[in-house]
C-alpha cells in the first residue's frame, strides 16, 4: 500500500509521467494561489470519485456482476466511460453544494475550479487506470488519494517556478508556452527519478 | 467557399490546436512514443471530432442552453465508446498500446472546445470542416512528435529499421530518453519554438519585458 501511495505521487505522477490534465496544468498555473486551490480540489475529487467508480465498476459493470439476478452473461463494461463521467459530474456537483452549505470559506476559494474538474482528464484517467490495473477497493482508495496528491504537488511546484519565470529573459519564440513545456519536461525528469526509490 | 476553406486550413499551422490554443495536449504527449500509435490516435480523434461537430451542429437549435455541456459530453462519450469498441475489435494490439488514452478522448478539451466554440453556433458543413481542420492540425503535431521520438529513440519508423542501432552492428546509438515521458514535453517545446520563430505573430507577449541594457560611458 505504501509503495502504491509513493508510486502514485511520484514516479507514476498523473500530470508528469502520464500527461493527464496537462491542459489545465498549463492554463491554471499562472498564479501560485489559484494553483494551490485547484490542487486541493483535485485531491478531494480524486479521493472520492476513484473509490466510488471502483464500487460501481465491480458491482454493476464487470463481466458477471449481475449473476445474483440470474443474468450471468451480462457484460456492461463497455459502459464504463459514460458511467464514470456521470459519476464524476455528479460528485463534483454534490461536492459543490455541500461545500457551499457547510464550508463556505473553502467554497469561495475553490468556487470556479470545481466545474472545470468534470472535464479534467486526470480525474477520468485515474478511474480508468484503476480499472486497467485492476485495483481492489482498498487500493483504489489509496490510489485515488495518491494520484490526486501527486497532481496537486506537481501543479503547485510548477506554478511556483512559473511565477519566477515571468522575470527571466527568454528567447522570444520560447516565451510563455514554450518555456512552460520545457520546465514541465525538466520536472518530469525529476519525478521519474523517484522510480528507483523503494520504501 | 473561401471562408469554408479557411475553417479547414487555418487550424493546421496558423491556429494549431496543440501549439497555439493549448487544447488536447494530454493525449498528444502520451501516445507519441511510436509513430503507429500516434497515427491510430490521430485517426480516432479526427473521427470523433468530425462526427461530434456534425452531430452537435445538427441538433444545436434543440439543445437547451442550461444543459448544453451535458448534451455535448453525452454525444462525444457515445462516439468514443463506438470508436473504442471498433479499435478493440479490429486493431487489438494497437488498442492495448493506447491503453486508456482512447477513452480519454471524452475529456479531451479539443473535442469539447470545438463543440462549444464552433459547432454550437455554425451550420453543419462549416462545422464538419472545422472539425476536420482541427483534427488534422492535431494529427500533424502528433505525427511530427511521434516520428522524432520513434526515430531517435529506437532507430526505427513504424517498426522498420531506418538507422541501424549499434547493438545490431550499425552506427546509430539509440537515444533512450526519447522513449521516456520527459522528451514528449521537450519535443513539443522545440516544435513551438520553431513555429514561433517562423511566425512571429504567435509569440506570447512577456508580462515583464526585459529592459535593454544601456551602456553608459
Amino acid at each position: 500500500m505504501t509503495e502504491l501511495l509513493i508510486a502514485s505521487i511520484f514516479h507514476q505522477n498523473l500530470a508528469l509521467t502520464s500527461f493527464l490534465g496537462i491542459c489545465t496544468f498549463l492554463a491554471v498555473s499562472e498564479r501560485f494561489e489559484t494553483a494551490f486551490g485547484l490542487g486541493l480540489a483535485i485531491i478531494v475529487v480524486q479521493s472520492v470519485t476513484v473509490p466510488i467508480n471502483s464500487l460501481i465498476f465491480n458491482g454493476f459493470l464487470l463481466d458477471g456482476a449481475w449473476t445474483w439476478l440470474g443474468l450471468p452473461d451480462v457484460d456492461l463494461s463497455f459502459l464504463k466511460l459514460i458511467a464514470f463521467i456521470g459519476t464524476i459530474a455528479a460528485v463534483v456537483q454534490i461536492l459543490e453544494m455541500c461545500l457551499d452549505r457547510y464550508v463556505p470559506v473553502l467554497y469561495r476559494a475553490l468556487g470556479i475550479f470545481l466545474p472545470l474538474i468534470t472535464v479534467n482528464c486526470a480525474v477520468l484517467g485515474g478511474s480508468l487506470f484503476m480499472v486497467e490495473r485492476q485495483y481492489g477497493f482498498a487500493e483504489s482508495v489509496v490510489y485515488g488519494f495518491g494520484s490526486g496528491a501527486g497532481w496537486a504537488l506537481a501543479i503547485v511546484a510548477f506554478a511556483a517556478i512559473r511565477e519566477r519565470l515571468k522575470y527571466s529573459n527568454i528567447p522570444a519564440g520560447l516565451q510563455g508556452l514554450g518555456a512552460a513545456f520545457l520546465v514541465t519536461g525538466l520536472m518530469s525528469l525529476g519525478f521519474t527519478a523517484f522510480a528507483r526509490v523503494g520504501l | 467557399m473561401g471562408a469554408n476553406l479557411d475553417h479547414l486550413i487555418k487550424p493546421l499551422i496558423a491556429n494549431n490546436p496543440v501549439t497555439l490554443q493549448i487544447l488536447g495536449i494530454c493525449s498528444a504527449l502520451a501516445v507519441t512514443t511510436s509513430l503507429s500509435t500516434a497515427l491510430v490516435m490521430s485517426a480516432a480523434l479526427t473521427g470523433v471530432l468530425v462526427l461530434s461537430s456534425a452531430t452537435i451542429s445538427v441538433i444545436r437549435h434543440h439543445i437547451p442552453n442550461v444543459i448544453r455541456l451535458i448534451v455535448q459530453i453525452v454525444v462525444i462519450a457515445s462516439l468514443v465508446v463506438v470508436i473504442d469498441e471498433l479499435l478493440q475489435a479490429f486493431a487489438f494490439e494497437i488498442s492495448r498500446k493506447l491503453s486508456i488514452f482512447v477513452g480519454l478522448i471524452v475529456t479531451n478539451c479539443l473535442v469539447l472546445g470545438r463543440a462549444e466554440a464552433f459547432a454550437m453556433r455554425n451550420p453543419v458543413w462549416p462545422s464538419v470542416l472545422d472539425g476536420l481542420g482541427n483534427g488534422l492540425g492535431y494529427s500533424l503535431v502528433l505525427i511530427i512528435v511521434g516520428t522524432v521520438r520513434e526515430l531517435f529513440g529506437t532507430g526505427a519508423l513504424l517498426g522498420y529499421t531506418v538507422l541501424t542501432p549499434a547493438a545490431e552492428g550499425g552506427w546509430f546509438e539509440p537515444f533512450g530518453l526519447m522513449q521516456l515521458a520527459p522528451s514528449g514535453f521537450f519535443v513539443i517545446a522545440l516544435l513551438i519554438w520553431a513555429i514561433r520563430s517562423l511566425r512571429v505573430e504567435q509569440v506570447d507577449t512577456p508580462e515583464f519585458a526585459m529592459k535593454r541594457s544601456e551602456v553608459t560611458r
